[in-house]
């Protein structure tokens, strides 16, 4: 990879002089493109109007994140490994919708049914199941319908896995991670100076209803009550120059978590907000297959209640469950939010090429 | 009807039986939850901003709005009638409906009027008029301080500020926005 750094020398006849520097080297060299692509000799396309300077810079910065947090993690211990995105079933969450595709399994065969995978946190779960140690993956993970300044349809998402670990050494990882890209431990986004000093706040996800929505008694209304009143009226109002953990949600709003021994209403999940955007999710994970079977089963009646399609039970996920999962922790991390964060970009559509 | 996914800037639509204008609008899409959009809708009539969600699946309603181009021609009674630019219709419009706009009124100044089911709701002059100031106390000679101002009434009726060098008969720009003496015309 070469990087043109500027234009030296002009001379139509034989080409221009630039400076290009090698990506990682420290000194430019000096060249000479012998066949231009001038401005004036084609159109330019919608490509190259979206591809200017700035984008090109955070496409390099996005670049250099993926291979810190690659280093990060080996050095930590972790097996990168990869997961499926084409599957037979993409999970039953209610609100979170696949994107259908159809398969011809092999010539001549009658085409089925597959999902794009919603998240690869049902696989991983199958390599924990098989003695994997900790594992992380970087996914392409696919959501129908999700479209605005925060959401791609598809996007990029970093999950990692702790076995035989408890779901709160996440939120260190989540803090060694960050503080491991940005040393300074300070990064400016749309004119907010975020301190990343740890430890970041933690604050329950009733208690934020209550000190910041002005809720009086959240517990008595209904998880996705919660949740819109969460997503209209606290998360714009967090602390924009802090990352702030929300822990402790109601077990409705957690169908792949286990419930805290302490509390059983509450989930062993938490969530991380930076900037202003939901970051990561992180559960302490449910290893009970029944328990997780029962879950996966309402879960899609209450598809059927709001007239979507129900969705086919992961039994290879389940299967996994049942042989004996190690209890674990594990967390999805949108990478794509990430990266508009540390590269101050107010539009997802401003960290992808494409 | 629109859908929640045709929302974007300036979409108008009418809601409790008013017209709004989306300001601003983000898609917001918990990990676990519902999908909704977020908007900041401005009321087309009174100027009022409010925020309001629509969830996905949720339909707006359009809205019968539009601006027209229109010239002031004269007063009448308490009325002022206004001459539609291209279909060269006139029509009253009361002072209720022009609000401070009606303090830079001259004749033949084109306004755009904004028309909700059929009848004017707001009126709009041009950010910057140029006016003749028809009184004021003689100018101070040799003060060209901007800082120490004077009255002065303009052609349309409105006292403004314009500093103490400024004459009688003089034309000058006014900013209608705030109201602002800009300077005087340029020869």
């Amino acid at each position: 990879m070469f990087r043109v750094e500027g234009v030296r020398d002009r001379d139509p006849s034989v080409g221009d002089l630039v400076r290009v520097r090698s990506t990682g080297a420290s000194t430019p060299l000096a060249v000479t493109v012998v066949h231009t692509r001038h401005p004036h000799d084609y159109p330019a396309t919608a490509d190259h109007r979206r591809l200017g300077p700035a984008l090109w810079r955070r496409l390099e910065r996005r670049a250099e994140l993926l291979s810190a947090i690659r280093t990060f993690f080996e050095t930590d211990g972790f097996l990168e490994v990869d997961t499926p995105l084409l599957v037979q079933s993409a999970g039953t969450e209610v609100h979170v919708d696949p994107v259908h595709a159809m398969l011809t399994p092999h010539a001549g065969a009658p085409r089925e049914p597959r999902y794009l995978i919603t998240s690869p946190e049902l696989s991983m779960k199958r390599l924990l199941a098989c003695g994997s140690g900790p594992i992380f993956t970087l996914a392409k993970v696919f959501r129908d319908g999700e479209r605005g300044r925060n959401h791609r349809p598809e996007f990029t998402m970093l999950e990692w896995y702790r076995p035989w670990d408890r779901y709160t050494t996440l939120m260190s990882d989540c803090e060694r991670l960050i503080n491991a890209l940005v040393p300074a431990g300070q990064v400016r986004f749309v004119g907010v100076d975020i301190d990343l000093k740890p430890p970041w706040p933690r604050l329950p996800f009733y208690e934020a209803l209550q000190t910041i929505a002005g809720v009086a008694n959240p517990e008595r209304m209904s998880a996705d009550d919660a949740l819109a009143a969460f997503a209209t009226d606290v998360e714009r109002h967090l602390d924009p120059a802090r990352p702030t953990f929300i822990t402790d949600y109601p077990i409705e709003l957690a169908s792949l978590a286990r419930p805290k021994p302490s509390a059983p209403e509450l989930a062993e999940r938490f969530e991380l907000y930076l900037g202003g955007l939901e970051l990561a999710n992180a559960f302490g994970e449910l290893t009970d297959a029944d328990t997780q079977r029962r879950r996966c089963l309402d879960e899609n009646a209450e598809r059927g209640e709001l007239g979507k399609a129900q969705m086919p039970l992961d039994e290879d996920f389940l299967a996994a469950l049942a042989s004996g999962m190690p209890p674990s922790a594990g967390i999805a991390l949108g990478i794509d939010r990430l990266v508009m964060v540390l590269t101050d970009a107010s539009s997802i559509d401003d960290v992808v090429a494409f | 009807m629109y859908q929640t996914s045709d929302i974007k800037k300036n979409l108008k639509i009418k809601m409790d039986n008013a017209p709004w204008t989306v300001v601003e609008f983000l898609f917001v899409k918990p990990g676990k939850g519902t999908a909704f959009t977020r908007t900041t809708l401005r009321n087309l009539k009174t100027g009022r901003v409010i925020e309001r969600n629509f969830r996905s699946g949720e339909t707006l309603e359009p809205v019968d709005v539009e601006t027209r181009e229109a010239m002031f021609m004269y007063k009448d009674g308490e009325d002022y009638v206004f001459m539609d630019n291209s279909t060269y219709d006139q029509f009253p419009v009361s002072q209720e409906v022009l609000g401070d706009s009606s303090r830079w009124l001259v004749d033949n100044m084109n306004c755009h009027l904004l028309f909700y089911e059929g009848r004017p709701i707001t009126a709009e002059v041009p950010n910057f008029i140029e006016i003749e100031i028809t009184y004021c106390e003689p100018a101070v000679k040799g003060n060209t301080s901007q800082n120490a101002t004077k009255n002065a009434t303009i052609a349309s009726g409105a006292t403004v500020q314009v500093p103490l060098f400024v004459e009688e008969g003089t034309i000058i720009k006014i900013d209608t926005r705030t109201g602002e003496y800009q300077g005087r015309k340029s020869k």
